[in-house]
This record gives C-alpha cells, structure tokens and sequence, in this order.
C-alpha cells in the first residue's frame, strides 16, 4: 500500500478522484463557493511555490501577477468585449513576459533584498490598479466582467465555476510535477541548496532564476483571469501586499518543496477564516495563533507535519495499550 | 593544457596572489601545495572563474578563458570540487551526479512539464550515464540516498562521481583528502589515479603530502601569495626554500 501510494501517478490520480467527487459531498451550500477559492489560491500557491519551495527564491509580489491578469482580463472583455479566452492567453503571456523583464535585473538580489525588491514591485502595481480610474475603476473596482462561455454553456454557477477552475489547478499540478521531476527541477533545486555549486555544475543560474519567475507569473496571471470570470468583479484590495504575504504563509505552512503541500496550505488557509467566524471580533488572533502554533511545531509545513504527528499518536496509543 | 599567467589578485590592500604563472600539462596530476593562507584557494577560485582576477590571464587548451562565468567554464570542461563538500543534499546520490549531467540535457521547462516523449527518452539516457559514474567512483549501492545522510567520506566519492558526470577536460580538486581516514585516503588516491586513465587532466590543492608525493608527477608550491617553487616530487622534497617556507622560517 505504501509504495503503492509513492507511485506519482497514482497520488495524482486520488488526488483528482477526490477533487471532483467533494460538490457531490458539499451539496452544493456555501462550502462549495469555499472551495472555488482553494482551488484558485492552490493554483497560486503552487506558482510560488515552484519558485519558492524549489528554487528558494522569495516573492512577495505574486499578488501583482495575480491583479494584472484579473484586471487586463476584465477591461479587456468588460470594457472592450474581446473573446476571454483568448484574452487569457494573451495576457498570461504579457504578464510572462513582464516579469521576465523585471526578474532579469532583480532575480540577480538574494534574500531580504530579493524580497523588498518583489514588494516594491507587488506596490506599484497596487498603486497603478488604483490610480489608473479610467482603466480600472479606481478603489471602487471594476463591474460587469462577463462569466466565460463555451458555445451556449455560461459558466454561471458555483458547482460549473468549481469543475472549471479545478480543471485548471489540477492540470498546473500535473505539469509542475513532471517539471519538479526533470532536468530543469533538479537545477532549480540545486540553486537552492547552493548556488555556487549550481554554477560549476554548468547551471546558467541566472536564466533558470528568472525562466522560473516569468512561469509563476504566467501561472498567477491565469488564476487572476479565472478569477476575474468567476467574480464578475474585481477591486484593488484583493491584490495588495496582504496577500502576497498570505500566498507565502500558505506555501510554508503547506510544506515549501511539495506540490500537495501548496493545496494544503492553500485549503487551511482558505477554510480557516470560514471556520473561525464563531470566534467572531477575535477571529484574527485566533487565525495567528494557529499559525504561528503551526510554524513551530511542523517547520516542514502540513504535509511532512501532519503525518508525523499521527505516526506519533498512534505508537504512543501502541505503547498505552502495551503498558496496559 | 591549463596555463595560468601573471595572476593577481588583491582584495582592498591584501594581495592573495602576486604574479603567480605555471602550466599544467595535458593528462598530468598537478599538486598545488604550500602553507596555509599561500592562496591556493583563491588560485583555485579565479581558474573556475568564481573570483575575476585584479590581472593576469588563464588559458584552456591555448584559449583565452579569464573572466568567463563558471557555468561556462564548466561546460568547456573546466570542472571543480570543493573543499567543504558541496552536495545537494536534499537531493539523492543518484540525481546529485544527474544535476552534473545538466550540460548534456536539452530538454527545458515547456518539454519537462509536458513529459513530450524525447524528454523521457532523455532522462533515462542520463539516468543510465549517472549510474555509469557512480559506478566509476564506487558507491552505486547508495544511489537512492539522500545525499545530506551521507558520512563524509561517501560525500566526497559522490562529488567527484558528479564532477566527473561533466566529462571534464580539466579536474581541480580542492583538498579532496581533507577529513578522510588512511583507508579513505587510499581509496581516494586510486579514484584520481582512474580519472588520469581516463584521460583528464588533474589539479589538486592538498595539505596531505603524503598523498601529493605519491600521485603527483609536478608540484607546483605556493607561500605567501607567490610561487616559491615548481618542479618533480623529488626536486621539490629537496628544494631548501620550500623546507624553509614549510619549517616557518621568515
């Protein structure tokens, strides 16, 4: 069973069984509009994480990519009324291409001044989405973004919404898992562990760097699009410096370097807030508890944690039942 | 085959090296020894192209190779070891050594993340050329280890297997029995020994003279940042500067 389960392509296959079985057990209520958004945030987290967890490069701009490709994808079809598919694709590859141009000169930062230089970029491009009003709407945000269509089919409700965007997650996972097991995710896990040794070992360190930013962003910017289609609106807060840092908390507490990680991080971290409402106005202190609880006891994230732990409960039930 | 002319390198107002030439014959093994802070190091780094050196010029095969980047060095097979170990250590054996065949892949991010049938066609060719070289070095039965779980020793094998996994034209190893027991050591000696068979040029900074005695054919010694002295084993054994810089004497 065991080996069984080490098998990728069988993970993979499960895991997708039990995507698209979970509407028929949430019945369509409220949770299922829930889960809409871990798909959406699991396809994020699996973008920084490729960048993160691999190549162990920070980012906290991944919400910029995410807005553009909302936004470009909203004045595009609402504005315009250009086809959204196309738009998608047209503005995934700009978006690529624009983090190439701005990763060339700031991927070449290590460390916290990686990670200011990805902020003040993440800043200006919340500054730009708020004060460029004609374009955007300004803080009041952008209405009447069309649903997307297929023919006459109108992607219209939660459940069509769910099987669409999950449709897309779950092809990004099965594609950043073949990538993880390649030639080019050994090199992104190499400059990881040293750079140096990356170099000598003929990695272009730089190129890879920067190959891997322009992915994520081209990966962001299709979950901005998606979930622009599905909102029918965006507005400028969905996209600041806020959730950047929440995309890399989910990254860490799923477990940085593991491709089901970044759902689960993504799922927790989404489903959470939803749970804690019974805590009403202390919510939010309850919500940093837990993390800040879950960081120091499983520092390898959920997905090395949580297995970790049962393996811990169950030989001290072993034990209890042996000393008894 | 190498040859490293006129090199110097200061940092603020501390020379490393002053004018420091000498040639390395093809399919020799060159030992580069001397006292501690002599530069061997720095040598070392500049020659990879880690460090640009303050002026002189390094040569590959008579072509002008100074202040090329080391990915690229590396890939016209001027390849290194280190001196603390530097493994992917979260990686296993086996694909530490595929990381060194990174050079002879093609494949990149659009055909890894669609699995298209020449990319796994090639990763199996590179997956049978990595165990070929751990295989060369000895350890194929710790293919699927985590290489951070390795003892020390088993580090070093598994670096040069990946050094190796470039084909180099050039090996420089730097200290590659530093931490090694007799044994160890022995094993190590026979390893260099198959990679000068093999037909690739050895450089070896190393403190155990032993060892640089037995293997080297040149020796080439270094002491405060210049050459003292180039020669046999037995020229340098005899040389009186070199008895002196060794002794401590001014």
């Amino acid at each position: 069973m065991k080996s069984f389960l080490r098998n990728e392509a069988v993970r993979f296959i499960l895991f997708s069984v039990m995507i698209l079985a979970l509407p028929a057990l949430l019945a369509g209520g409220y949770l299922l509009n829930v889960f809409v958004f871990v798909g959406i945030h699991t396809l994020l987290a699996v973008a920084l994480n490729l960048l993160l967890g691999y190549a162990g490069q920070i980012s906290l701009g991944q919400a910029a990519f995410f807005g553009l490709g909302a936004y470009a994808s909203g004045i595009l079809t609402a504005t315009y009324g250009q086809n959204p598919w196309w738009v998608m694709v047209a503005v995934a590859l700009t978006v690529g291409l624009l983090a190439f141009l701005v990763g060339f000169p700031i991927l070449k930062l290590k460390g916290h001044y990686l990670a200011m230089a990805t902020l003040g970029f993440g800043i200006i491009v919340y500054i730009a989405l708020n004060e460029a009003v004609d374009l955007t709407g300004g803080p009041s945000g952008l209405p009447g973004i069309p649903n997307l269509t297929v023919g006459s089919y109108v992607f219209d409700s939660d459940l069509k919404n769910y099987y669409l965007i999950w449709g897309v997650t779950l092809g990004a996972i099965l594609l950043s898992l073949n990538l993880v097991n390649s030639r080019i995710g050994r090199g992104l896990r190499a400059i990881h562990d040293s750079e140096v040794a990356a170099r000598v070992m003929g990695i272009r360190v730089r190129l890879l760097k920067v190959q891997i930013f322009a992915l994520s962003a081209v990966i962001s910017s299709i979950a901005g699009s998606l979930y622009a289609h599905t909102m029918t609106f965006v507005s400028p807060t969905s996209f600041g410096f806020n959730f950047s840092v929440e995309l890399v908390t989910m990254v860490i507490i799923g477990g940085l370097g593991s491709i089901y990680g970044s759902f689960l991080g993504a799922a927790l971290l989404t489903l959470l807030p939803e749970m804690l409402r019974a805590f009403q106005d202390y919510d939010i202190v309850v919500y940093g508890f837990l993390l800040i609880v879950m960081t120091m006891f499983m520092p390898g994230g959920l997905v090395r944690g949580v297995p970790e732990l049962a393996r811990r409960l169950l030989a001290r039930g072993e034990k209890g039942r042996a000393d008894a | 085959m190498l040859e490293v002319s006129g090199i110097t390198q200061r940092f603020g107002g501390v020379t490393a090296l002053d004018d420091v030439s000498f040639r390395i014959g093809a399919g020799t093994i060159t030992g580069i020894i001397g006292p501690n802070g002599a530069g061997k190091t720095t040598l070392f780094n500049i020659v990879t192209g880690i460090y640009t050196p303050t002026s002189g010029a390094v040569h590959l095969e008579g072509k002008n190779v100074t202040r090329q980047a080391p990915e690229r060095l590396a890939a016209q097979g001027m390849v290194r070891t280190f001196q603390n170990i530097e493994l992917f250590g979260r990686m296993t054996v086996l694909e530490n050594v595929m990381v060194g065949l990174h050079t002879k892949g093609r494949s990149g991010i659009i055909a890894s993340a669609l699995r298209l049938p020449w990319q796994i066609a090639e990763e199996r060719r590179l997956r049978e050329e990595a165990r070929h070289w751990l295989d060369f070095a000895g350890i194929s039965d710790l293919a699927d280890i985590e290489a951070g779980n390795l003892p020390f020793g088993k580090g070093r094998l598994l670096e040069i297997a990946r050094a190796m996994a470039l084909q180099p034209k050039v090996l420089l190893m730097d200290e590659p029995a530093a931490g090694l027991n007799s044994r160890e050591t022995l094993e190590l000696a026979r390893l260099i020994g198959k990679i000068c068979e093999a037909g690739v040029t050895v450089a070896l900074v190393e403190h155990d003279m032993e060892l640089v005695m037995d293997i080297c054919e040149a020796i080439v010694v270094l002491n405060l940042g210049r050459k003292l002295a180039e020669g046999t084993p037995r020229e340098i054994q005899e040389n009186p500067d070199v008895i002196a810089a060794y002794l401590g004497e001014g």
